[in-house]
């Protein structure tokens, strides 16, 4: 029991890393209906940049303030020169630019920093662990991660709902031409939205960079599995992509503990570590195929 | 509301009202003619030349063209843009590397239900490859058509990143680690370890590709899925569901592309979860795009460019993808119809 609730917090943590990335990607589709690919870059960007920080520092904390700073300034610059073009294209030109754009990131990226991984460690007030109800010990760390990630959607909810930025973006959802037409800087709206995305897959980098390690290559999974959250969730919606994200998070983590030990009931253990890890690796594409075939356009469609 | 993208205009550019009247009286026949020509002389004169790498090479050029044409059909002619391609260029290059595993070890693939040995016959591979491909293609289609525009292209990653992630974990063939293949498949009467016999059998396969392509767009088939990319209300209204024709078109495409991997893995003596990673899928559509979307040769233009551009590029610089990264940035941003539109016109081939 104790296995089942740690790994279930391990997944709400995961989710909560995937609500950062892709909030993000969803904002952008939902606002300026682009398909960013180079989202991914921005995640490494952002832990690069801390873990520089960091180190020049001293302090995590403001090693994560130039993260997130360094990624926001990134997503503004690439949406000046680059994505800007891209609005009036067809899909397949902004996959193919964006994804010339994480050629570009990566190799610069190993270019400048080498190709072994640069290490970031979480604050020395985060490094112990808890005893949490039940007798359970988790990393302080971790419960971190998640209340940030609670407090950026709550931030990101009061915004959208309650602030004359997040009436513009929700405006700019349901007519891009109108909001113009009323004086509002469009233009201004697209860069602003665009680092505000960047800004949060920075922040879901760094995060994360303290646990795992900070390498060139590191936003790709995460890329990847955001977009499965944002097509489970309806691509365009903030709420489709917190469910998303939480659903993805906790199944993905749970099936790659559980369903190797479920399949060593009845098979050998090495067929059971290969076929529980092969079909636990599958799991949340299987779930999102299921999905998929009863609601095609996702959980939940945009702007309901 | 539904993101709202321009209509492509290329395709809504006047089609020439001319008929061409022979290959070789005009400028897209020739450019076609001369890219064949190319790439058949180069590896012709290196052989007896000495220098194999470059016969390696060609069929490097080939199969990664032959691949491409598939998406293109995908892509280019059909408006589904596949980001999963990789996956059945991979499956084409496990079937070859699993079929020739148990050729080697004189295990059965399956012992149930019926025992099915493994071969090294490139004619059963090929086959079995492309039968594969299709029922994989069909059910993958099958889901991913029901949805449209950026849904789609998600959705065939995402599906490909299955596939990608099953080969990496599943270890009785390697894993992550991937597969080796020690005997290069045969075929009857010609032996297929010459480099420069195996380079003219990817070269056929490549026509054959290139032959079908053509005749599929020339056919009803190929109006019908003209008309499903740039009207599918249209072409319902004529009396064609557009579903149907985009899965036949899908799934033919997908063939195409895993004979090309088992071809692929077959050259290079290996195959591993690379060939199914989404990188490999995107390069894939590099290749498209460079070469110019719906255009039959286009492909091969694309292949012979980005095999190019590795090998000179990667020979200065570890970095060479930098360099990709930026000439790809700028063809979509200011080169829209790629090498062949800059070779042969703009119009696109129907």
């Amino acid at each position: 029991m104790t296995l089942f609730i740690e790994q279930l917090i391990n997944g709400l943590q995961l989710g909560t890393m995937l609500f950062l990335m892709a909030s993000g990607l969803t904002l952008v589709f939902g606002v300026m209906g682009l398909i960013n690919l180079a989202h991914g870059s921005f995640y490494m960007v952002g832990a690069y940049a801390t873990a520089v920080a960091t180190a020049a520092s001293g302090s995590f904390l403001i090693g994560l303030a130039a993260g997130v700073a360094a990624a926001a300034a990134t997503g503004a610059l690439v949406e000046l020169i680059v994505i800007r073009r891209l609005y009036h294209r067809p899909h397949l030109d902004q996959v193919l630019a964006t994804f010339a754009l994480i050629l570009i990131f990566s190799e610069g990226t190993r270019w400048l920093f080498g190709s072994s991984p640069l290490w970031l460690n979480p604050p020395s007030l985060l490094a112990g662990s808890v005893t949490l109800p039940g007798g359970l010990r988790y990393p302080v760390y971790r419960l971190m991660i998640i209340a940030v990630g609670v407090t950026i959607a709550v931030g990101l909810y009061f915004l959208i709902t309650r602030t004359r930025l997040g009436m513009r973006i929700r405006a700019g959802e349901s007519d891009r031409e109108m909001i113009g037409a009323l004086g509002v800087n469009i233009a201004r709206l697209y860069t602003l939205v665009f680092a505000l995305g960047a800004a949060l897959a920075g922040l879901a980098g760094a995060l994360v960079g303290a646990l795992q390690s900070v390498q060139v290559g590191m936003g790709e999974p995460v890329l990847i599995l955001a977009f499965v959250v944002i097509v489970i969730g309806g691509i365009g919606s903030i709420k489709g992509a917190l469910y998303g994200a939480i659903l993805v998070g906790v199944v993905d983590t749970l099936g790659r503990v559980f369903l190797p030990a479920f399949f060593r009931q009845f098979m050998s253990p090495s067929e059971a570590a290969g076929v529980g890890s092969a079909l636990a690796a599958m799991l949340i594409y299987i779930m999102m195929a299921a999905i998929l075939a009863f609601k095609p356009k996702g959980l939940f469609t945009a702007n309901d | 509301m539904p993101p709202m993208t321009k209509p492509d205009s290329s395709t809504l550019a006047p089609q020439p009202g001319l008929p061409t009247t022979s290959r070789w009286h005009d400028r897209k026949g020739l450019v076609q003619i001369g890219l064949l020509a190319a790439l058949l002389l180069a590896p012709l004169v290196a052989y007896f030349l000495g220098h194999v790498y470059y016969v390696n090479l060609a069929s490097r050029v080939t199969l990664i063209a032959m691949a491409a044409v598939g998406l293109n059909l995908a892509i280019g002619y059909g408006g589904m843009v596949s980001f999963g391609h990789a996956a059945y260029f991979g499956l084409g290059g496990y079937v070859a590397g699993i079929s020739a595993y148990h050729a080697f070890d004189f295990t059965p693939v399956f012992s149930w239900p019926i025992a099915i040995p493994g071969s090294d016959s490139m004619l059963l591979i090929g086959l079995a490859a492309m039968v594969l491909c299709g029922l994989l293609a069909l059910a993958i289609g099958a889901i991913s058509l029901r949805t449209s525009g950026v849904y789609f292209i998600m959705i065939t990653l995402a599906f490909a990143q299955m596939i990608y992630y099953f080969a990496n974990s599943w270890p009785t063939y390697g894993g992550e680690d991937g597969l080796p293949i020690y005997l290069r498949n045969s075929l009857p009467v010609v032996d297929t370890n010459n480099a420069l016999t195996f380079f003219l059998i990817c070269f056929g396969g490549l026509l054959l590709a290139l032959a079908l392509t053509s005749r599929l767009m020339k056919s009803r088939f190929g109006a019908a899925l003209t008309m499903a990319r740039l009207n599918d209300t249209r072409l319902a209204t004529a009396g064609i569901a557009p579903y149907p024709i985009r899965l036949v078109a899908f799934v033919i495409s997908a063939m195409i592309t895993g004979l090309a991997g088992a071809l692929y893995a077959d050259l290079n003596g290996f195959v591993s979860p690379t060939m199914l990673s989404w990188h490999m899928s995107g390069e894939l559509m590099v290749i498209v795009i460079l070469g110019g979307v719906g255009r039959l040769y286009g492909p091969l233009a694309g292949a012979i460019l980005f095999v190019m551009m590795e090998t000179l590029l990667g020979g200065l610089t570890e970095y060479w993808q930098l360099f990709l990264g930026l000439v790809l940035l700028f063809v979509v941003l200011f080169a829209k119809h790629g090498v062949m539109g800059w070779l042969a016109g703009r119009e696109r081939d129907e």
